[in-house]
């Protein structure tokens, strides 16, 4: 239904800009505080035009960080973190990738079976079994290191469920006409099956790293090494400063620098996020 | 190049059996069809000389080597099917390459052969595009060169003219069948249309159900039926059938209105037997003059131009009855046509096993 009644147009065109301005506001009060010196944000009322510190401040946050919070330069912790986010992300689709191709295309005992204890993985997410998973990464002797950070989330029923899906589209006739060209069952999965889940990868890599990026409470329990600190839990370290009021220019700095990875993978990756979720052609 | 021999092959699915045993032994360089309504088998047939499924019971061998329990890959066979099963994420050079690459050939002897195949198929312009960018009838082609390109001792197509146009349908079949002569490899095609079937095989297995009606040329299959089902499926308008029952003297095929028709034999053993009879509606012409032997009440008339298919009721009975008539008459409705039929073109068959009744 169109319509073209100037009222209509008024309406919705009120209605967005006051969803936009929802969302963008916060951003741009983040933005703002970054720009300005320490003393200014103390200061009532907060500004809400930019000031001239945005360099001075970047440097700052990336390089040198809060020292009085304990926490390591940003720059640092969003190498963890792009290290964390990059390792979940990908390996979870390895082995989704992996388990669906085994039970889609392979007979094997109990089969059903595997396919209903992936499923139940759905129900135990990281937060449900936070300490039998620190007990065991902790006997592993992970603790503060990327493994540690990532293996825990890495299991993923969820994107197994969607290559299921999409594996069953692809038409047994091209698994017969690869078993006829002499493909075997690995030659098939890379040759075959993995380029025709390209787009589908790549959906599910946005969704992921974003995931990963933003995990907090798994990485404030398994780091205590400020070397493995990452970028969002440690803006929460840098609120609990003690002894001082908190740095805004500085942790304002931190969330933006936050955020600009996940907009980064989105705004790069859209075209074939977008395809990945939409397409169903094979 | 290799002869196929199929040797007591069953297939049964868990409890159900779909093949109930065939034996054939399809010579080398033969161009043989299968074909029989939808769900007959003839598929899971194909497959299984394929490779892609297995052998319940019996054996198949393809040249000397019994393939039962080999792979489709090591059976040194090529598939054609029925939607082309292109690699869609693969130009079409890639799709025909992928094949020989696996099968580790040097890369310049993959670009002669493809060369020429696509030379052959003239798809030499397509080679880069994807087969997405192809249309129904180039996409055919590439599946054929993906066939012909592995250059196997076997071809085996699956309805692979289906999917196609009317038109572009005749075309292919035409040029499959040039190619095969060409090519002289050995080729089992599978259809479920009797057009296709007569057309390109040189010889035919007509199946129903799982079972073997008939093995023969086109044109046994058209003049000599095994079983009323063969007579019934090849032939366009389809074979009339008619209830009747055998004279005394087994020289006449008595009908229930009364009327009698001369047989080809003497069939004094099915005396008095109620049989099937079988004519084709080509073979009953209007008797011009000579002794009138039975006639059709008409009821619509069809005009294809080059033939009129003047659909009615048989002789005194009202059993239904097409006759096709050469070229463009003028006939009117209810009008009652004479008619004559040479009796060796008649056909008798066991109402009850469907079998063909010879004297
Ligand atoms: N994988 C299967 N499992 C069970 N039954 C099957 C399977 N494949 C085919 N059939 C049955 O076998 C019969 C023959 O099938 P098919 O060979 O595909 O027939 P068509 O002559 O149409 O090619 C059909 O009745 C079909 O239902
Ligand atoms: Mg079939």
């Amino acid at each position: 239904m169109v319509e073209h009644r100037p009222i209509v147009t008024f309406v919705s065109h009120l209605v967005l800009i006051f969803g936009v301005a929802i969302i963008a506001f916060p951003i741009w009060i983040t933005f703002v505080a970054s720009t300005h010196e320490a003393a200014r944000m103390v200061q009532i009322p907060l500004p809400l035009l930019p000031g001239d510190q945005f360099f001075k401040n970047l440097e700052l946050t990336l390089f040198k960080g809060l020292e009085g919070a304990g926490a390591p330069p940003v720059g640092f912790m969003m190498v963890n973190s792009l290290v964390m986010a990059l390792m979940i992300a990908v390996g979870k689709i390895a082995i989704s990738l992996i388990s669906a191709f085994a039970i889609v295309y392979f007979k094997f005992p109990f089969r059903m079976g595997f396919f209903w204890m992936i499923f139940i993985t759905l129900m135990l997410p990281v937060e449900v079994r936070i300490l039998p998973t620190f007990e065991v990464v902790a006997n592993l002797g992970m603790l503060n290191t990327y493994w540690g950070l990532s293996i825990p989330l890495i299991a993923s029923a969820t994107a197994t469920f969607m290559f299921r899906q999409v594996f069953l589209t692809i038409p047994d006739e091209l698994l017969e006409a690869a078993r006829i060209d002499g493909a075997g069952p690995m030659r098939f999965f890379v040759d075959i099956l993995i380029p025709l889940s390209r787009t589908n990868i790549a959906a599910l890599f946005v969704i992921l790293f974003i995931y990963g990026w933003n995990q907090y409470l798994w990485p404030l329990l398994v780091t205590t090494d400020q070397s493995m600190y990452t970028v969002v839990m440690g803006i929460k370290q840098m609120l609990e400063a003690a002894e001082q009021s908190p740095d805004w220019h500085q942790i304002m700095m931190t969330s933006l620098l936050a955020m600009l990875p996940p907009v980064f993978v989105v705004v790069f990756m859209q075209r074939l996020f977008v395809r990945g979720l939409t397409e169903t052609e094979k | 190049m290799a002869e196929i021999h199929l040797n007591k092959v069953h297939k049964s699915y868990g409890a159900d059996e779909v093949l109930h045993g065939v034996d054939w032994h399809i010579r080398d360089g033969e161009f043989v069809v299968i074909v029989g309504p939808s769900g007959c088998g003839k598929s899971t047939l194909l497959r299984m000389i394929a490779g892609l499924e297995g052998i319940s019971q019996g054996e198949i061998s393809i040249g000397e080597r019994v393939v039962n329990d080999l792979e489709p890959a090591e059976r040194d066979i090529a598939m054609v099917f029925q939607n082309y099963a292109l690699y869609p994420h693969m130009s079409v050079y890639n799709n025909m390459a992928y094949g020989l690459k696996i099968k580790g050939i040097a890369k310049d002897e993959i670009e002669k052969r493809v060369n020429r195949t696509a030379e052959i198929l003239e798809i030499r312009d397509y080679l880069k595009r994807s087969p997405r960018q192809l249309s129904g009838g180039q996409r055919q082609r590439v599946a054929m060169g993906r066939a012909i390109v592995r250059e196997p001792s076997v071809f085996l197509f699956d309805e692979p003219l289906s999917n196609l146009d009317a038109k572009l349908r005749v075309q292919m079949r035409l040029e499959i069948k040039k190619l095969q002569e060409r090519l002289g490899i050995t080729s089992v095609y599978v259809t479920h249309d009797q057009v296709e079937a007569m057309t390109l095989g040189h010889r035919l297995m007509v199946l129903n159900g799982g079972y073997v009606e008939q093995l023969g040329t086109p044109i046994e299959l058209y003049e000599r039926p095994a079983t009323a089902f063969v007579a019934g499926f090849i032939g366009s308008p389809s074979m009339n059938f008619l209830d009747a029952k055998i004279s005394e003297d087994g020289k006449k095929a008595v009908f229930p209105g009364g009327d009698a028709l001369d047989l080809p034999g003497d069939l004094a053993k099915h005396a008095n037997h109620r049989v099937t009879v079988g004519m084709r509606p080509e073979h009953l012409q209007v008797d011009e003059g000579k002794s009138e032997t039975t006639s059709q009440t008409v009821q619509v008339v069809e005009h294809l131009g080059a033939d009129t298919l003047v659909h009615g009721t048989f002789g005194s009975g009202n059993s239904d009855l097409i006759v096709r008539l050469k070229g463009i008459r003028t006939i009117g409705k209810g009008e009652v046509l004479p008619l004559a039929i040479d009796p060796r073109n008649i056909h008798v068959f066991d109402p009850d096993s469907g079998k063909r009744l010879d004297s």
